[in-house]
C-alpha cells in the first residue's frame, strides 16, 4: 500500500536506466565528441526511432490497455509534425526573405514581408497568399500550442462522436481508418493550405541556427526525443498502473460490465484516446524536424496499421514491449529497404530484400499473431515472471467471451 | 413502506415479439423480492430495463425519493444512482486480481480524473478486507480473478455488488453452479443485505426462493401473473397452469 | 493595282466582242459572258446579281464553276475574253473548258489573268455553293454541306437552306435541315417575329448548339453610363459591391473608360517612391522610416504636394466616382422582345438539361454503386456472416484482375478470354481464400482485432508479391469490342457499355447470393453456423467446412469483382487498397450480416459520391473526404447501419 510508484513498477526504472545508458553511449560515440563511430545520419535515424517508440507506447496504451485498435494515431503524429513544420518553414523562409528584401531600395513593410514569404512557400502550389491555417505560423509558442491543441481537439471531437454512438471493436478500427484516410486525402489537395502532396520540406534547417553543424543539432534532437520518450513512458506507466489502469483494462475486457459498475466508459475511452493522441502529436513534432520533410503520404492509413504491427510484434499490454517492437521493426525495416541487407542468391532467383522485405514482414506478422500473441516482450515473462496459470486469455476476450460482443457496433 | 422503484405499464417489443407486456412492479425500501417465471417470461429483460440496457417502447420507471425517471439515464448513471446488478453468467475481470476487482467496484467518485488521481486510503482497504471476509475470498485477494473457480467468481461478483453499496441489488440467478452449503451462505447474505436495502432476486430454483422467505412475483409472457408469498402464488391456479400445465 | 484595272477593262472589251462568237453549245460561258464584268471584277455589289443569274441558268456545270471561282482557279484569257479553268503547269497553264470540261492544251502564263474574288465575295460564293450542295444528289455531300453550316453558321445560308428543305428525300437529313434552319432563323431571321418563333421552337432542344445559339443571342457586354439610357437593351444593372461586381472591379471599369483617374496601388506608390529617392530621403522623409504602408502613403502625398506625382485617389473619390455612374450589362441584341424570348427558352432548356443531367448522374451513381456492391459483397459475406475481418479482401480483388490479365496474355480473343477469366478468377481467389481460412483465420476466430492485423500482414505480403511479379506499372485488361461502346439515350444521358455490364453482373450476383443463402442447403447451413455454431455442429453440420466454403465464396466473388473492375480501371498491385476502405464503409453503412444491407450501403455511397462530385466536379479528393466525413456522421445516427438487425438477434 505504501510502496512507491517506482517500486510497484520496477520496469519503469529499468527502462529509464536503459534509455539513459543508450542516450549517453550514442552521444559519446557520435561525431560531436569527435569519436564518430555513430554517423550523424545514424544519430538522426536513432532519434527518429525514439520518436516512433514514443508513439508506439501511446498506441500500446490505447490498444493494448484500453482495447481500442486505433488506426488513426499516425494521423495525430503527422498533425504534430505539420504544426511544428509550419513554424520551421515560416521562420526559415522569413529569414531568407528579410535577407533578400534588405537589398531593396525601400525598407520592406510587414505586408511585403508576409507576401514574399507566402510566395516562397506556396509558389509550388500556385498560390501566393497565406491560408487561414497559417495564422499562427509566425509564432513558435503558438505553433507549439497547436502541436498539442489541434490533434487533441480532433481526437476529442472524433472520439466523442465515435464512443458516444458506442462504436467498438473492428467497427471503431474501420472508422478511425476512415478518419485517417479523409485527413490524408484532404491534405493531398493543393488548396488544403498545406502545400498538397509537396508537403513541408527543409525542416531539418532550424531558423537562425545555420552556423550550428548538423551533428550538434542531431544530438540535441536525439536528447529531446530520449527525454520525451522517458517522460512519456513514466506518464503512461503512471496512467496504466493503479486504479486508472485497472478501469481501462476492465473496459478492454468487458466494457458493458464496467458500465454497470457505474463508470462512464465513454469518458475513460475519450480520456485515453485524447491523451495518447496528444503524445503521438508530440512525438511527431520531434520526429519531422529530424526527418526534414513531411507530406500527406505519411498520414495515410497504412502508417497507422504499421504502428499496430510494431506494437503487436513487440508485445501488447506492456509498455516496454511497444518500445522494443517499434525500435526493432523500424530499424530492421530501414536496414532491409535501405539496401544494406545482403541479397540471397538461390541459384535460379536472387532475393533482393528491397523487393522482398514487405513480403517477409507481412508473413512474419501473420506468424507473430498466430504463434507469439505476446510478441517479443513475451520473452521477458520467461525470464522474470513465475509461471502464470493459463485459465484465461490475457488479451481481450477469450474463447469463452462472445465474439459478437466485440463485433457489436 | 415507501416505494424505492416503481415500474409501471412498461412494454418492450423485439421484432414483433412482446418480451415485456404492460408490466408494473413496485419495490419498497429494504425489501427482499424474488422474481420467478418460466423461460422467456421476461425476467432478464425486466432487469435490462431497470439498468438501462434496454429502452422500453412505453411505460415509466421511477426511482428513489426524488422520483427520477431512469429511462433518460445511461447505464453508468443508473449504476451511480445506486442500482447494482449481478449477471446470470459471472462476469468479473479475469485478468485482474480479486483486490483490483473489488477496488474498482468500491463506492468512490467515478470520473476519469477522480480515478486517475485516486489514492488508496486506509478506509477503503479496510472495506475491501471486510467484503473479502464476507465472501470468503480473504486469502485470494492477490490472486487473479481468472484463476478462481466458478463458484468463487459468483462470490466475487456478489462481493463487487456489495462494494458498490447500492440501494437496490438486482441479482440474476445467484445460486447457479453453487454447492448446497454455498447456497445457504448466499441466502443468508442476501437476506442480511435486504435489511438495509432492496434486493430483487431472479431465480429458477424454488427451494432457494423458499429459503429467502420473501414476497414473490411471478412473471409470465412479460407481465405479472401473481404476487404474494411463495405459498400463496404456488396455490394460484394460473401459476400452476403456467408451470405445470400445457 | 492600276495595271490590273486596265487589264480587266481590256478583258471586258474583248469579252463583249467575243460574246457574239459563243454558241448555245456553251451555255455557261454565255451566261458568264453576259455578266463578264461581274465575273472578272467581282465585288460585294455585283456578286449577288451574278450568282442569281447563274442560279437562274440552272446549269449542272454551275456548282463546279462556283467552286473553282472561289478557289481562284478561273482565268480570263486576254486574247478571246473567255473564261477558262486553268491549273498552273510548267511554263504556263493547262486550260479546261468551263462547259464541256474538255482539255484545251497549254498556254503561256502571260496570256492568262487569274480572277481574284475578295473574301466577302468568296463568302457569297460559298453560300451559293452550299445552296447547290444542299441540293446535291449525293447525300454525303448534302451532309457535308450541313456540317459546314453547323461549323460556321452565316446569315446568307438561311435562304438556301430553307429552299432545300422541301425537296429533301432523306428523312434524317431533312430533320437535320429543319433543325439547322431553326438555329439559323433564331439568329438571322429577317423579322423579329420569325426570330422569336424560331427561338421558341428551340424550347426542349437538348443539343449543345441550341444552347450555344441562345447564349450567343443573349451575349452581353459591360458598359458604364452616367445616365441610364432608355434606348438600349439592358440585361442587368450591376450594383458595385455586389457579388457580380466588386467595387474594385467597378472602379477599374471606370478607369478603363477614362471616367476616373487610375488608383495608385501599393506597387505604384513603391515605384514612385523608389524613383524619387535622393540622398536617402524621399520628399524630405528618411527612407529607413518607410516601413509601413501608412508611412509610404504619407511620403507619396508629400511627393504629390510637390507635383512630382499625381495625387492619391482617396476612398471618398472612389466612392463618389462609383456613385456617379451606372454599371450595366448590355445585350448585343438590340430587340428586347428577342432577348426576352431567348431568355425564357434558355431557362426552359436549362430545366430540361438539369433533369437529364440528374438522370445521367443517377446512372453514374448506379454504376458506381454496382462497383462498390461487387467489391463489398464478398466482404459482406466474410465480415457480416462470419464476423471475420479480411483486410486482404482488396488483394483478392487485385488477384482476380491479374488473373484476367494473365488469361489475356494466353488467349488473344478478348471475348473468349473474358469468358475464361471470370470462372478462373473465381477459382483462383476461392483457392486463396480457402487456403487463408485454413492456415490463418481458423486459429483466430473470437479474436477479431487480431484477424484484422493478421490479414493485413497477408495483404501487404500479397501486394508486394504482385509488385515483384508484375512490376509497378499498370497492366491493361482490355474489354471486348462489344463492351467498349456507349449506350446513349440523348445528348446528355449516356453510359458506357462496360458499366452496364458491371451493373448486370452486380444484379446477377445479388440474385445468386440471395438464392444461395435463402434457397440452398449450403445457405441454410451457413445461416445456422452464423447464428449458433455449437448447435449447428451438434446437428451434423461441420462448421469448419461451412466456414471454409463461406470464406472461399466471399473471396471468389472478390476475384470476379476484380476482373470487372480491371476492365474499366487499371490493374495495379495497389488497386485493392483503393477499394478496401470503401468496401468496409459499404458494409458498415449498409448493416452487417445482410446482403440487402450491402446493397443499400453501396447504393447510398455510390450515389453520394457522385452527388458530391457533381457539386464539386474538379476535386475528387475533396469528394472522398466529404463522403468519409458523412459516413462518420451517419454512423452517429445509425450505428448499426441502414438495415440493422433488431432486438435479441442483434446479439447481447
Amino acid at each position: 500500500m505504501t510502496r512507491s510508484f517506482i517500486a510497484r513498477n520496477p520496469s519503469v526504472l529499468w527502462f529509464l536506466l536503459a534509455l539513459s545508458v543508450f542516450t549517453v553511449l550514442v552521444t559519446l560515440l557520435s561525431e560531436v565528441t569527435g569519436v564518430g563511430l555513430v554517423s550523424t545520419s545514424f544519430v538522426k535515424t536513432l532519434g527518429k526511432t525514439l520518436c516512433l517508440c514514443l508513439i508506439a507506447i501511446a498506441m500500446d496504451v490505447v490498444w493494448g490497455y484500453c482495447g481500442i485498435l486505433s488506426l488513426g494515431h499516425f494521423a495525430f503524429f503527422g498533425l504534430g509534425g505539420y504544426a511544428i513544420g509550419m513554424w520551421l518553414m515560416y521562420a526559415r523562409t522569413e529569414l531568407i526573405v528579410l535577407d533578400s528584401l534588405a537589398k531593396a531600395p525601400l525598407p520592406p513593410t510587414e505586408q511585403e514581408v508576409v507576401d514574399a514569404i507566402a510566395g516562397q512557400i506556396f509558389g509550388v502550389v500556385g498560390s501566393a497568399e497565406f491560408p487561414l491555417l497559417w495564422a499562427f505560423a509566425h509564432s513558435l509558442t503558438l505553433q507549439l500550442l497547436m502541436v498539442v491543441l489541434v490533434p487533441g481537439l480532433l481526437a476529442l471531437v472524433f472520439g466523442w462522436l465515435a464512443f458516444r454512438s458506442r462504436v467498438t471493436g473492428v467497427y471503431l478500427s474501420i472508422l478511425t481508418q476512415a478518419m485517417t484516410l479523409a485527413l490524408s486525402l484532404y491534405l493531398f489537395q493543393n488548396d488544403s493550405g498545406l502545400r498538397g502532396n509537396n508537403g513541408l520540406s527543409g525542416l531539418q534547417n532550424l531558423p537562425g541556427l545555420d552556423a550550428v553543424p548538423q551533428s550538434v543539432i542531431s544530438i540535441a534532437f536525439f536528447w529531446a526525443s530520449a527525454i520525451a520518450l522517458g517522460l512519456g513512458y513514466v506518464l503512461f506507466a503512471w496512467v496504466v498502473s493503479g486504479k486508472m489502469g485497472s478501469v481501462i483494462r476492465a473496459i478492454r475486457d468487458n466494457e458493458a460490465r464496467v458500465r454497470f459498475l457505474g463508470y462512464h466508459v465513454e469518458s475513460y475511452k475519450l480520456f485515453v484516446f485524447t491523451l495518447t493522441a496528444i503524445v503521438a502529436a508530440i512525438a511527431g513534432a520531434l520526429y519531422y524536424p529530424q526527418a526534414g520533410i513531411i507530406n500527406p503520404a505519411e498520414i495515410a492509413p497504412i502508417a497507422s496499421i504499421y504502428l499496430a504491427v510494431w506494437v503487436a510484434i513487440g508485445g501488447r499490454g506492456r509498455l516496454y514491449g511497444a518500445v522494443i517492437g517499434a525500435a526493432f521493426v523500424s530499424l530492421l525495416s530501414s536496414w532491409f529497404t535501405g539496401g544494406s541487407a545482403p541479397a540471397v542468391n538461390l541459384g535460379f532467383y536472387t532475393i533482393n530484400w528491397t523487393d522482398w522485405w514487405l513480403v517477409l514482414l507481412g508473413l512474419s506478422f501473420v506468424a507473430v499473431t498466430l504463434f507469439f500473441p505476446k510478441g517479443i516482450g513475451g520473452l521477458f515473462d520467461l525470464i522474470v515472471l513465475k509461471p502464470v496459470a493459463d485459465r484465461q486469455g490475457d488479451y481481450g476476450p477469450d474463447k469463452g467471451a462472445w465474439r459478437k460482443e466485440e463485433g457489436e457496433p | 413502506m415507501s416505494t424505492l422503484l416503481e415500474v409501471s405499464g412498461v412494454s418492450v417489443t423485439f421484432d414483433g415479439f412482446r418480451a415485456i407486456n404492460n408490466l408494473s412492479i413496485s419495490i419498497g425500501q429494504a425489501e427482499l423480492r424474488a422474481v420467478i417465471g418460466p423461460n422467456g417470461a421476461g425476467k432478464t429483460t425486466f432487469m435490462d430495463i431497470i439498468t438501462g440496457k434496454t429502452k422500453p417502447d412505453q411505460g415509466r420507471v421511477i426511482w428513489g425519493p426524488r422520483s427520477l425517471s431512469l429511462l433518460d439515464m445511461s447505464e453508468s448513471q443508473i449504476a451511480r444512482q445506486g442500482i447494482g446488478r449481478k449477471f446470470q453468467k459471472p462476469t468479473v475481470f479475469e485478468a485482474q486480481t480479486v483486490r483490483e476487482n473489488l477496488a474498482m467496484a468500491l463506492k468512490n467518485p467515478r470520473g476519469p480524473f477522480d480515478v486517475l488521481f485516486y489514492r488508496k486510503s486506509r478506509a477503503s482497504a479496510a472495506r475491501i478486507d471486510e467484503i473479502a471476509a464476507e465472501i470468503g475470498l480473504t486469502d485470494d485477494l492477490p490472486r487473479r480473478a481468472g484463476e478462481l473457480s466458478h463458484g468463487q467468481k459468483q462470490w466475487l461478483e456478489i462481493g463487487m455488488l456489495l462494494a458498490q453499496d447500492p440501494q437496490l441489488l438486482l441479482v440474476d440467478e445467484p445460486a447457479a453452479g453453487m454447492t448446497p452449503a454455498e447456497r445457504e451462505h448466499t441466502t443468508a447474505l442476501l437476506v442480511r443485505a435486504a435489511e438495509t436495502r432492496a434486493v430483487v432476486v431472479v431465480e429458477h430454483d424454488m427451494d432457494f426462493v423458499r429459503r429467502l422467505n420473501c414476497k414473490v412475483t411471478v412473471l409470465h409472457e412479460g407481465s405479472v401473473l401473481a404476487e404474494g408469498s411463495l405459498d400463496h402464488v404456488t396455490k394460484n391456479q394460473d401459476v400452476i397452469d403456467v408451470y405445470l400445465g400445457r | 493595282m492600276i495595271i490590273r484595272l486596265v487589264c480587266c477593262a481590256l478583258a471586258i472589251c474583248l469579252g463583249l466582242s467575243g460574246a457574239q462568237a459563243q454558241t448555245n453549245a456553251a451555255p455557261l460561258q454565255s451566261v458568264l459572258q453576259a455578266n463578264a464584268d461581274a465575273v472578272a471584277n467581282p465585288s460585294r455589289g455585283t456578286v449577288d446579281g451574278l450568282v442569281a443569274a447563274l442560279l437562274a441558268a440552272d446549269l449542272p456545270t454551275v456548282p463546279v464553276f462556283l467552286e473553282r471561282w472561289r478557289d481562284r482557279a478561273v482565268y480570263l484569257r486576254a486574247s478571246d475574253g473567255l473564261f477558262y479553268y486553268a491549273t498552273q503547269v510548267e511554263g504556263g497553264y493547262a486550260l479546261t473548258d468551263v462547259d464541256s470540261g474538255a482539255d484545251l492544251g497549254r498556254v503561256a502564263a502571260a496570256e492568262m489573268t487569274e480572277l481574284r474574288p475578295n473574301a466577302g465575295v468568296r463568302r457569297v460564293i460559298g453560300s451559293a455553293l452550299v445552296a447547290f450542295q444542299l441540293l446535291d444528289d449525293d447525300p454525303a455531300r448534302r451532309m457535308a454541306a450541313l456540317d459546314a453550316i453547323d461549323r460556321s453558321p452565316a446569315e446568307d445560308q438561311l435562304e438556301p437552306l430553307r429552299l432545300s428543305i422541301a425537296d429533301e428525300a432523306d428523312p434524317l437529313l431533312k430533320a437535320r435541315k429543319i433543325r439547322l434552319e431553326r438555329l439559323l432563323a433564331a439568329r438571322f431571321g429577317e423579322t423579329a417575329e420569325v426570330r422569336i418563333a424560331a427561338i421558341e421552337s428551340l424550347r426542349g432542344d437538348l443539343g449543345v448548339d441550341a444552347r450555344a445559339v441562345l447564349n450567343l443571342i443573349l451575349s452581353t457586354t459591360p458598359a458604364v453610363f452616367a445616365e441610364l439610357p432608355s434606348d438600349r437593351n439592358i440585361a442587368a444593372v450591376l450594383e458595385p459591391g455586389s457579388d457580380a461586381l466588386s467595387e474594385a472591379e467597378a472602379y477599374a471599369r471606370l478607369v478603363e473608360a477614362d471616367l476616373a483617374p487610375p488608383l495608385t496601388g501599393v506597387a505604384a506608390i513603391r515605384d514612385a517612391l523608389i524613383a524619387a529617392i535622393a540622398d536617402g530621403q524621399v520628399a524630405g522623409i528618411p527612407v529607413a522610416s518607410l516601413t509601413t504602408d501608412a508611412a509610404r502613403e504619407a511620403a507619396y502625398e508629400a511627393l504629390a504636394a510637390t507635383g512630382v506625382v499625381p495625387p492619391l485617389v482617396t476612398l471618398e473619390d472612389q466612392a463618389a466616382a462609383l456613385a456617379a455612374h451606372h454599371f450595366v450589362l448590355l445585350y448585343a441584341e438590340p430587340d428586347p422582345a428577342i432577348t426576352a424570348a431567348a431568355e425564357e427558352t434558355l431557362e426552359a432548356i436549362s430545366l430540361k438539361v438539369n433533369l437529364n443531367q440528374t438522370a445521367d448522374l443517377a446512372l453514374d451513381g448506379l454504376s458506381l454503386a454496382s462497383i462498390y456492391f461487387l467489391a463489398a459483397i464478398g466482404l459482406a459475406i466474410t465480415f457480416g456472416v462470419m464476423g471475420v475481418i479480411n483486410m486482404a479482401h482488396g488483394e483478392f480483388i487485385m488477384m482476380g484482375a491479374y488473373t484476367g490479365y494473365v488469361v489475356q496474355l494466353f488467349i488473344p480473343d478478348y471475348t473468349l478470354s473474358l469468358i475464361v477469366a471470370l470462372p478462373l478468377a473465381f477459382a483462383v481467389t476461392f483457392g486463396a481464400g480457402v487456403a487463408m481460412e485454413r492456415l490463418v483465420i481458423r486459429w483466430l476466430y473470437h479474436r477479431p482485432l487480431e484477424t484484422l492485423l493478421a490479414t493485413f500482414g497477408i495483404s501487404i505480403a500479397l501486394q508486394q508479391l504482385a509488385k515483384n511479379i508484375f512490376g509497378t506499372q499498370a497492366r491493361p485488361l482490355t474489354s471486348p469490342e462489344w463492351l467498349s461502346g456507349t449506350l446513349t439515350f440523348n445528348e446528355v444521358v449516356s453510359i458506357s457499355m462496360i458499366r452496364v455490364a458491371i451493373f448486370v453482373l452486380a444484379l446477377i450476383f445479388l440474385g445468386l447470393l440471395i438464392y444461395i443463402l435463402k434457397r440452398t442447403r449450403l445457405g441454410l447451413e451457413v445461416r445456422a453456423v452464423t447464428q449458433n455454431p455449437g448447435m449447428a455442429a451438434s446437428m451434423g453440420i461441420n462448421p469448419d467446412r461451412i466456414n471454409m466454403l463461406t470464406f472461399g465464396l466471399g473471396s471468389g466473388i472478390a476475384g470476379i469483382a476484380g476482373v470487372a473492375i480491371g476492365l474499366y480501371a487499371k490493374v495495379t498491385s495497389e488497386m485493392g487498397s483503393e477499394y478496401i476502405v470503401q468496401s468496409f464503409m459499404t458494409v458498415v453503412v449498409g448493416g452487417v450480416g445482410n446482403v440487402w444491407g450491402t446493397l443499400a450501403g453501396a447504393t447510398l455511397i455510390g450515389f453520394l459520391q457522385k452527388g458530391i462530385e457533381f457539386f464539386n466536379p474538379s476535386n475528387t479528393l475533396a469528394a472522398q473526404t466529404y463522403m468519409i466525413l458523412f459516413i462518420i456522421l451517419f454512423i452517429q445516427f445509425r450505428p448499426k447501419g441502414i438495415i440493422a438487425l433488431k432486438g435479441r438477434a442483434a446479439g447481447d
